[in-house]
This record gives C-alpha cells, sequence and structure tokens, in this order.
C-alpha cells in the first residue's frame, strides 16, 4: 500500500497513510458535531449568568440533556415549506451554510508535531494547507450563499430583507477581515496556519501584542460575519421577525443552527490561533505534545466567552451604524494596520 | 447650574455632538463600562428562586386557602351556620346549608351548626371577606396557595376538608423577616 501514501501537505513534512486521513476526517465532523451541542448549552448557561440566573437546569443533570431535548425537537418538527418558495433552493440554502461551516473545521490546527498513534504518525489537523487563511475565507464567503438564498428562496418579506442585509454585512465586513490580517500574513511570510502559529512560537510573543489592532478589528469583522451580537443584523428577532430564517423550520432550521454554533467554534479557534499563539503557553517551552490540542481548546473557549460576554452585554447596532462602522472606521483602520506593518517588515532598521 | 427664576434664559444641560473622533473614544469607553456591567452580574451571582424546590415564605396576612375551625378545648366548630360569609362573599362562592344543634347531636358551640360548608375554590377570589364577615372567627385564611387541579369538582371543597388541618405546603414567614 506504499504508493496510495497521500503527499506532504504544507510546513510540516511527513507523509501520512491515506486511512488516517479518512479516519482523521471522519472525527472532525464527529468532534465539531458535539461540539456544537456543549457550546449551545455553554452559551445558555453563562448568558444565564450574565442576567442573574442560572440559565436552563431542568433537563438532565445541570441542564445537561437540553441542547439534546432542543435538537430533538426541532428533528421531530414538520418542516413546511411557504407556497411559492423555490423548492430545491429552499432545501439546499441550509445545508450549503453548514457544509461551508463544517468546511473550516479541518483547517485550525491543533499541534504541529505530529503524534504518534499507535505506530502512525498523525498530524492533528484536517488539511494543513499553503494556502489555508485563503481557504478559510473563501469558505466563509460561501457560506453567505446559504443565508442569501435562503433568504431569498423563502419568498417572504422578512427573509428577503435579512438575507440583503446579510449580503451587504457579510461582503463589506470581510474586506476588513482580511485587511487586519495583511499584518499576520506579512509578518509569517507565509498562509498556513501552522506557520503562523510557529512563528508567534519563534519570536516568543503572540500576534495580539504587536498586532493589536488587527486583531481587535478581526474581531470585530468576525463577529459580523458569524451574525453575532451586535451584529446580529440578518436575524435581528425583533424587527425582522427571525431575518433569513424566518421561513425555516424543524431539521432545516436545526442545520442552519448548527451552523451558527460551528461558525462561533471556529471563529474563536481562528482568533487562537492567529493571535493567540495557538498551542503555545506563555512561558513553558517544553510542553509535551498530547497537550496542545487542549491547549487550543481552551484558547478557543475564552474567545468564545468573551464573544458570549459581548453579546449579554451591546444591543443591535442601527443599519446605518453598522455600514459606516464597517466602512469608514475599520476598513481605513485595517488598511493603515496594513500598511505600517509592511513598512517594519521591509524597514533597513529591522 | 441652579435655576434661576429672575432670569428669561433657560440654559439646557446637553451631552457632548455625536460622531467625530471624541464620539469614537466615548462609544469605546461606554462599550467597556458595558463589559464591566455585565461582568458584574456573574460576579454576583443568581437571584432564581427555584420554585417546586425552594418556595418563598408567605407573610403572615397573606390570603390563601381558607381554613375552618374548632374550639380547642371543646372541639366543637366555631361555625354556627349563619351564612354571613356567604352573603359577604363577591364571587359567590361559598354554600353554606345550617341545621339545628341537638341534644345528641351538637356540633358547634352556637344553636345551630353549618350541615354543609363548601367553598368553590375556583371561583374565590381570595379577598378575604368572609374573614372579615364572620362573627366567631370561624373561618380564617390559611396559607396555602398552591391550588390547582385536574378537575373542576375536585376544586369544591367541602366542610371536612376546610376542616381538617391541611398539610404544611408553604412556609409562613415568622414575625419581623
Amino acid at each position: 500500500m506504499t504508493a496510495l501514501v497521500a503527499a506532504p501537505l504544507g510546513a510540516v513534512n511527513y507523509a501520512e497513510p491515506w486511512w488516517a486521513q479518512l479516519i482523521k476526517a471522519f472525527l472532525i465532523f464527529a468532534i465539531g458535531f458535539s461540539l456544537v451541542p456543549l457550546v449551545l448549552l455553554y452559551e445558555r448557561k453563562l448568558l444565564g449568568r450574565f442576567q442573574n440566573r442560572p440559565g436552563p437546569n431542568r433537563v438532565g443533570v445541570y441542564g445537561s440533556m437540553q441542547p439534546l431535548a432542543d435538537i430533538g425537537k426541532l428533528l421531530f418538527k414538520e418542516q413546511f415549506k411557504p407556497r411559492g418558495a423555490i423548492g430545491w433552493l429552499f432545501v439546499a440554502a441550509p445545508i450549503i451554510s453548514m457544509v461551508a461551516a463544517l468546511a473550516t473545521m479541518p483547517l485550525i490546527p491543533f499541534s504541529n508535531r505530529p503524534q504518534d498513534i499507535f505506530g502512525t504518525p498523525v498530524g492533528l489537523y484536517g488539511l494543513d494547507s499553503e494556502i489555508g487563511l485563503l481557504i478559510f475565507f473563501a469558505f466563509s464567503a460561501i457560506g453567505s450563499y446559504g443565508i442569501l438564498l435562503g433568504g431569498w428562496s423563502s419568498v417572504s418579506k422578512y427573509s428577503f430583507l435579512g438575507a440583503m442585509r446579510g449580503a451587504a454585512q457579510l461582503i463589506s465586513y470581510e474586506a476588513a477581515q482580511g485587511l487586519a490580517l495583511l499584518g499576520v500574513v506579512m509578518t509569517t511570510g507565509s498562509l498556513s496556519l501552522s506557520a503562523i502559529v510557529d512563528q508567534q512560537g519563534d519570536q516568543h510573543v503572540w500576534f495580539l501584542v504587536p498586532q493589536i489592532v488587527g486583531a481587535f478589528i478581526f474581531f470585530v469583522a468576525t463577529l459580523a460575519e458569524i451574525n453575532r451580537t451586535p451584529f446580529d443584523l440578518l436575524e435581528a428577532d425583533s424587527e425582522l421577525v427571525g431575518g433569513f430564517m424566518t421561513e425555516y423550520g424543524g431539521g432545516r432550521f436545526a442545520l442552519y443552527y448548527v451552523a451558527e454554533y460551528v461558525h462561533l467554534i471556529v471563529a474563536g479557534a481562528m482568533f487562537s490561533t492567529l493571535f493567540l499563539g495557538g498551542w503555545h503557553i506563555p512561558f513553558w517551552q517544553g510542553a509535551p505534545g498530547f497537550i496542545d490540542p487542549f491547549v487550543v481548546l481552551a484558547k478557543t473557549l475564552v474567545v468564545v466567552s468573551v464573544i458570549i460576554w459581548i453579546r449579554a452585554t451591546l444591543p443591535r447596532l442601527r443599519y446605518d451604524q453598522l455600514m459606516s462602522f464597517g466602512w469608514k472606521i475599520l476598513l481605513p483602520l485595517a488598511t493603515l494596520n496594513a500598511l505600517v506593518t509592511a513598512l517594519f517588515v521591509v524597514a533597513p532598521w529591522s | 447650574m441652579t435655576w434661576n427664576p429672575d432670569s428669561d434664559v433657560v440654559e439646557v444641560a446637553r451631552g457632548p455632538e455625536p460622531g467625530g473622533l471624541g464620539g469614537a473614544y466615548r462609544v469605546f469607553g461606554e462599550t467597556l463600562r458595558g463589559l464591566k456591567t455585565s461582568f458584574m452580574r456573574v460576579v454576583e451571582g443568581t437571584h432564581t428562586v427555584e420554585y417546586p424546590e425552594e418556595k418563598i415564605p408567605v407573610y403572615p396576612r397573606w390570603r390563601g386557602r381558607h381554613k375552618l375551625h374548632k374550639f380547642e378545648d371543646t372541639g366543637l366548630e366555631k361555625c354556627v351556620g349563619c351564612s354571613l360569609c356567604a352573603a359577604a362573599c363577591p364571587a359567590d362562592c361559598i354554600r353554606v346549608v345550617a341545621a339545628e344543634n341537638t341534644d345528641e347531636n351538637r356540633v358547634s358551640g352556637g344553636e345551630r351548626y353549618a350541615a354543609v360548608y363548601e367553598i368553590n375554590m375556583s371561583r374565590c377570589i381570595f379577598c378575604g371577606y368572609c374573614e372579615i364577615a364572620c362573627p366567631f372567627d370561624a373561618i380564617t385564611m390559611g396559607s396555602d396557595f398552591e391550588l390547582a387541579d385536574y378537575n373542576r369538582s375536585d376544586l369544591i371543597f367541602t366542610k371536612e376538608m376546610l376542616l381538617a388541618e391541611p398539610m404544611v405546603r408553604t412556609p409562613l414567614r415568622a414575625e419581623g423577616e
């Protein structure tokens, strides 16, 4: 079977058998899907704490079965379709949304050291591509198609408004999000995510410190990209009923919901990979390899908690505020940040 | 800035103009202040009373489920079947049928007693007028408020149910608590 060895991918130079990659693909899917109910429960519990209440605690021990009850309820509900809805698009839209969300999961590197599992070296990531960041942006752009098509094909005022808002918001914040990362990419000289983490280990400082402006812009733009408060104008429960998912119910709604939480997890993991040093622990160089994935998960949890904290605090922005903030503040700031970083990268004194 | 009644010009305190660099700075500061406020809620802890397991004690003057009383020494009922409670009841939920006490069958302290005493809890508005109307303190409002049932007929409380010492289901607030 030596002929079927996959070619070395990316920065880490070693070969991995094809079946290991298949198992990894399955595992990433399984882990991604099982993280969703956990984050769902975590968000509801934490949001409760922010409002002086304990959150769901009736189903199971400390409410641990609550997300399963929610998902079970959704899956057993009727999947209705509005009359006049464009059938196949209406069905396809949530699937596009979720596939695009899950496709970004394998990009997150959990360690650069291949782990020796039953005699086979296995890298702790799905895909360590040289253009990891580009793939990430590509799939988050495809994810917005799921929202657009869902809102458009359900032929309803509120869905349509939500989808149109989504189109404008996602496109304008994607620009700022991409530009904010230019500083990181220029300093590293690579688009590979594991190379970016390695660079943070080599220079002994997380990108959060030299790229604080970029980190801030990326964080805010990511909030907009994953439709979290204060940028949840796509759903906007109080003004647009449910935005693009107004007409969805049952399993299709569950797909949108899962996609949203996968986006949340990926956003947390991306931020910790790009700016919080991935698997590196400060002031501890010789950490054993098996600890790396847990470090990444812990950092992800911290970022997710901050996002929930922001949800508990800030009200939704008005639409024109959203647009002027994106184009007049974030984009110029990101451009400036990229320019200054470029100056420092090519500067003769450094 | 105190108001001077002799002045023709009324000064109005205005906040800073929105927008601009100062506005952005203030927005940032206020956002951080909001984050601190919501974080302090986590530190503060929860205020939830988890109801079925944990009940808020009721006050002594709480008007809950009615109770009928007996004399403690003789064991005779205090109710003499005068129907004043039924007359006072705005919801018309009390039904009293009186009967004469005899030497063989002495039920209450007075001349007559209530042969039938029913309160329809599905109509009762818990106003407490029956308690006020009663000349012998035979009926008082208790502390129970968990009266839900599956049948309307189960909500008609008879004399035996009202006389019986109810299960302690509701904690009573102590004096001064």
